[in-house]
């Protein structure tokens, strides 16, 4: 608890986590007033219309994840916490809840508040959540963007400087996902098992183009969550070998 | 006390310590001299806890760093003044520093006071000038109330007030009884500052001894002689096997004798009846005899084919 306390500190005594939140809301919940605005009788907003924002916020939750912890590398605060805590591994631990709590809010907001603004916009569509794959596209955003931020802090442990961290998860997620797919035969089947197709296949469901995803939806969650643990893993261990 | 015992750390092939042992001691400053380039601050790294030694330990009280359950109570250390995020305020910085050690939040303010920073505690560290940023990392040292202090170059880049500060500080620090335990590549600092020193070059140990002792026993005693039968006197004296050289300003009628008393030179001159008009023995400087001893070890020299000008090249690389 108490170095939950100190990331607390350490996180909300600079800027960029209030800069963080307020663009992922800011650009998802936007974008969704944006459908709302342009929908009408010709093009009837659907609840899943609501959510498509999500990837801007997805963006936004993987540079912060990146970010706090390369700037500790960048302002050489790393070491002063290495110095306080030389448990390094409870440390990030603690880091890392912090920031998958963090996304996990975040994540819940983005996706009610996009639902929500759609509603006040475009009242007479028809938004109700009643199925429980519905449900899962909403509630599930939480945990996706959970989920990302950790996988995004391992990305920025590993390789410690934030141009390369965040060239690197924005690459995968935006290029490097969808490219895999135009390689002949086997692109597809490569590009099943990436963990962002795995993420939006557990939001999206059979809505989605996924006939042929390998997972259910909840294995499709288990998986992506299973990628992000594997990754802080790898860098836990990094980081308790290497010099500080 | 700390006791460092065959403390090595390899870097690929470079070798940046090597086989490293010291104690230091509580109740004085003990300095820790040495070229630049010459491992220091990487020994202090690994007195921390922050880079793995390839071999050897630091024992702080008898335990490594990483196993002390609340190390910032048991050492404080000034490695760098920069390690702090620009835009969190100095308050803010020492008070995340004080929760992961289970440091009551008045003592904040209390070392805030202490440095004298209370007015600027809440202003981003960002903006701090060089003197404030290093009074705020002696903040953080001074946090835990530590028995142990290390400071890694803490008068680099400082104005003649803040250095008079800061040795002020640390010798007051050794008076209350800690260990402090400082780096510098500058003799002349040491001395002033240090009652112990720890020497070292090429990450080897020189030496460990008093600041006395080594000033004593690195210097070279040399005698000047002045006299209107220079050409004269300096036939005699090298027929005694003495060597002997101009002065550095190449006075047509003045010596200078290494290696003598001037009782010596003086008898030698009457011997030959030889009129003196000047007879003074000199010391050699304290950055003298810091370059005789590390002329050895120092990683970065240019060479200028002359072995004795090798000493007066030391660079200011590899810091």
């Amino acid at each position: 608890m108490t170095l939950l306390a100190v990331e607390r500190i350490k996180l909300f005594s600079t800027r960029s986590p209030w800069w963080s939140m307020f663009l992922a809301l800011g650009l998802t919940i936007g974008f969704a007033a944006m459908m709302a605005l342009q929908s009408g009788p010709e093009f009837p907003l659907t609840l899943s219309m609501t959510q498509v924002g999500r990837q801007f916020g997805i963006l936004v939750v993987l540079v912060m994840g990146v970010l706090t912890v390369t700037t500790e590398y960048r302002f050489g605060t790393i070491k002063a916490t290495f110095q306080a805590v030389p448990n390094r591994t409870a440390a990030l631990l603690a880091k890392t809840a912090l920031i998958a709590v963090l996304a996990l809010l975040i994540g819940e907001t983005a996706a009610f508040g996009s639902w929500g603004v759609a509603q006040v916009v475009a009242p007479e569509a028809d938004l109700a959540i009643t199925t429980s794959e519905q449900w899962r596209m909403l509630v599930g955003l939480g945990p996706i963007f959970a989920g990302s931020a950790v996988l995004a802090l391992a990305v920025g442990v590993l390789i410690r400087q934030t141009a390369g961290a965040v060239t690197l998860v924005i690459a995968w997620s935006m290029l490097v996902e969808g490219l895999v797919g135009m390689i002949p035969t086997i692109g597809e089947d490569i590009q099943n098992w990436m963990p962002f197709m795995m993420a939006n296949h557990f939001l999206t469901g059979s809505a989605g183009d996924s006939s042929d995803m390998p997972l259910g939806p909840w294995g499709a969650l288990a998986y992506f969550v299973a990628i992000a643990v594997g990754m802080l893993i790898i860098a836990l261990i990094t980081a308790h070998r290497r010099d500080a | 006390m700390i006791e460092a015992v065959g403390l090595t750390k390899r870097y690929g092939s470079t070798v940046a310590v090597n086989d490293l042992s010291f104690t230091v001691k509580p109740g004085r400053v003990t300095g820790f001299l040495g070229p630049n380039g010459a491992g220091k601050s990487t020994t202090m790294r690994m007195m921390l806890g922050l880079d793995r030694p390839s071999a050897g330990k630091v024992l702080i009280d008898g335990h490594p760093y990483r196993e002390l359950k609340h190390p910032l109570r048991t050492v404080g250390a000034l490695v760098e003044a920069t390690w702090v995020h620009p835009n969190r305020s100095a308050r803010a910085h020492l008070r995340w520093l004080a929760r992961s050690n289970n440091i009551p939040k008045q003592r904040v303010d209390e070392v805030l006071e202490v440095v004298g920073l209370e007015q600027v505690a809440n202003r981003r560290a960002g903006g701090f000038s060089l003197g404030m940023s290093q009074r705020l990392g002696i903040a953080s040292a001074l946090l835990g109330d530590p028995q142990i202090l290390l400071f890694d170059e803490p008068v680099n880049g400082l104005d003649p007030e803040g250095i008079h500060w800061i040795r002020r500080f640390m010798q007051r620090l050794a008076a209350e009884g800690r260990t402090v335990f400082v780096s510098s590549h500058l003799l002349s600092e040491m001395s002033l500052t240090a009652e112990e020193l720890v020497v070292v070059g090429r990450g080897e140990l020189i030496t460990q001894c008093s600041t006395e002792e080594f000033v004593e026993s690195a210097s070279t005693a040399s005698v000047k002689v002045r006299s209107p039968q220079a050409a004269q006197l300096r036939e005699l004296i090298t027929a005694r096997g003495l060597s002997v050289h101009d002065t550095d300003t190449r006075e047509p009628d003045a010596l200078v004798v290494d290696g003598a008393s001037s009782d010596r030179v003086g008898e030698i001159a009457a011997e030959g009846g030889i009129v003196l008009h000047e007879l003074a023995s000199q010391r050699g400087s304290l950055e003298e005899a810091f370059m005789q001893l590390t002329n050895d070890s120092v990683e970065y020299r240019t060479d200028s084919g002359d072995p004795s000008e090798n000493t007066t090249t030391l660079t200011t690389a590899g810091k």
